[in-house]
């Protein structure tokens, strides 16, 4: 038996130990979020926002082709996937039988759990390839095969939280199944719905790796049918630069698409506590 | 007229009641859709790397020489480089993150608990390629200067710590996956820890235990599958990690014990030299190394699903 005091202290050391841990992940955040600011607040200014990039030596470029490029093929990647991931969704949790839905729960998780840059070598081979050249719509499709999984599993996990009670009174009234799915199950659940929807769109808006051989990037405007640049690939090719003017862009365009991805995530995680608050009290 | 209008709107309603059959079907084609999509993306990944797997045979996996001039592809280098710096990355993650995890679940109050998973789970929404510009410009140039000289002083005597400090390499591929996994291993093991039956420490308590041998004697044996289901999902993450690590690891096929070393990883050299790959078997070599990397990590995220799956029956179980 070891003495008590060797035990209190044994404890002590080991609670203190966690807490350190707990201190040292938490703060990496803060150092990035320090570091980036420190580093790109310096060079965001008007130019940077709406100036093409310029070569490196020459002052007042900037990275608004960039960024309107992830925006298309963001929205894009929103505009396939979140139908089909939604849709799935709802059969999941409200039509489906049990081996099918298995099958389709299974096979989204699977995709979830496939590498980025795998991602991007199937979209390669759906779009680019047939096209023969690299375009915005070749990233959005990528994008969106990313998206489809994570909408689908988080659309269908908050239809399964709303409470049995609602759907039986709603069919007690009488009201065809698909009437008390799309007018009283979805609206129920719907904030939790559109949160997942949002988180989801910002985790693929920073996806570099399924970009790179799909949009490839570009150093003027671009339509959808052409290569597209965009944020994350920008910032890539601007750190491996070897120009210090090209690194201070890319601490910047770090710092846009931080906040940008920061900004969506907290306050779609805000509105969902605020929700679950509101319908507790 | 108005009762006419009624009995219209009346079967046109009745009518619908077939649009539960209407539903029912639309939404089954967009979950097809997904299986679809899945089934397609593996036949996809073989045809493609049909040219590399007829040339180069098992051989493929063996093979140290990457060389497209005189079309020798091997792919060990790759393995190894992607095998070492996720080890490397989880022997730091797993438990720092397993320690971040006991303090969220079982010693902190709840208020500050729920403040540092949320910030926990901010870290795991920033952009891998964010990672590796921190890493470069900051990681980096501190293991040249810094760490790896004091390594190789203190701990050159193991063949891991040999060679020029040149910063890039196996170990700084291996710092920077261990901090993008650290959220993973924390989300999950936290929630393991959380599903353990309060009975289970208030026994322990009672036998007159310190609240860490409660915690480390009851508490982490009971949730273990969940943990280890935590480490296997943050081991698929690394394995499939491409921009951080494509960013640090140096970019050289080779095979070298010494962590300073620089290396390369299947994602890594996918993303470097997918677009100027010519010549049909370089091309469907790549992809035949995205197909292993697919295969490798959809292996890793079943055992980690089957494991925390595993726990979480436990729990009800206990529970009921």
């Amino acid at each position: 038996m070891r003495r008590m005091g060797f035990r209190k202290a044994l404890n002590y050391v080991m609670m203190a130990a966690t807490g350190a841990c707990t201190l040292l992940t938490v703060s990496i955040l803060f150092v990035i979020l320090g570091y980036l600011v420190y580093n790109g607040g310096k060079s965001i200014d008007w130019n940077f926002l709406t100036k093409l990039p310029l070569p490196p030596g020459s002052e007042g470029g900037g990275m608004a082709n960039a960024m309107l490029g992830s925006a298309t093929m963001v929205g894009l990647a929103a505009l396939i996937g979140l139908p089909i991931g939604f849709l799935g969704g709802v059969y999941l949790a409200e039509f489906g039988g049990k081996t099918f839905s298995f099958l389709v729960r299974y096979m989204a998780d699977l995709l979830n759990g496939v590498p980025s840059i795998v991602i991007g070598i199937f979209a390669w081979t759906l779009v680019v390839v047939p096209m023969r050249h690299y375009s915005g719509l070749a990233g959005g499709i990528a994008l969106s095969i990313m998206l489809i999984p994570i909408t689908l599993r988080s659309t269908e996990q908050f239809l399964i939280g709303v409470p049995r009670a609602l759907r039986e009174g709603a069919l007690a009234l009488g009201a065809p199944k698909w009437k008390v799915v799309a007018t009283v199950v979805v609206p129920a659940a719907m904030r939790g719905i559109l949160t997942g929807m949002i988180l989801g769109v910002a985790r693929v808006a920073g996806e570099t790796a399924p970009l790179l051989f799909t949009a490839l990037n570009n150093q003027f405007w671009s339509n959808v049918n052409e290569p597209t640049a965009s944020l994350p690939v920008m910032i890539y090719k601007l750190a491996l630069s070897p120009y210090d003017d090209w690194h201070r862009q890319a601490w910047a365009a770090g710092l846009v698409l931080l906040a940008m991805v920061l900004v969506t995530n907290i306050s779609a995680r805000w509105i969902l506590a605020r929700g679950i608050s509101v319908q507790k009290g | 007229m108005s009762v006419g209008k009624a009995r219209r709107k009346g079967s046109f309603w009745s009518n619908l009641h077939k649009g539960d059959e209407i539903a029912h079907l639309v939404t089954f084609l967009f979950a097809a859709s997904v299986l679809l999509v899945t089934v397609l993306l593996v036949a996809e990944l073989w045809r493609t790397s049909g040219p590399s797997r007829t040339h180069l045979g098992w051989g493929f996996f063996f093979g140290t020489d990457w060389d497209a001039v005189n079309d020798k592809f091997g792919a060990a280098p790759f393995i190894y480089g992607t095998i070492l710096t996720s080890v490397l990355a989880l022997l730091i993650s797993v438990p720092l993150g397993l320690g971040a995890a006991i303090f969220l679940a079982e010693l902190a109050p709840p208020r500050l608990a729920n403040a540092c998973t949320f910030l926990v789970e901010l870290l795991a929404a920033v952009p891998s390629v964010i990672y590796g510009l921190l890493a470069i410009f900051t990681l980096v140039p501190l293991l040249r200067e810094y760490g790896e000289p004091f390594l190789r002083k203190t701990l050159g005597f193991l063949p891991w710590f040999r060679g020029p400090a040149l910063g890039i390499g196996f170990l700084a591929a291996g710092l920077t996956l261990a901090v993008m996994t650290f959220p993973y291993v924390i989300a999950i093991s936290r929630e393991s820890l959380l599903e353990v039956p309060q009975d289970q420490r208030e026994a322990a308590l009672a036998l007159g235990a310190t609240r860490w041998e409660s915690t480390s004697q009851v508490v982490v044996p009971y949730a273990r599958l969940g943990i280890l289901g935590s480490v296997f999902l943050a081991l698929a993450r690394a394995l499939g990690e491409t921009m951080a690590v494509t960013m640090v690891i140096g970019n050289n096929p080779s095979i070298h014990a010494s962590l300073f070393a620089p290396g390369y990883t299947i994602a890594a050299v996918i993303a470097n030299e997918f677009t100027e790959a010519t010549g049909a078997v370089y091309l469907s070599s790549l992809i035949e190394l995205g197909l292993v990397l697919f295969l490798i990590t959809i292996i890793v995220n079943a055992l980690a699903r089957l494991l925390v799956v595993a726990t979480s029956r436990k729990g009800t179980v206990h529970g009921a």
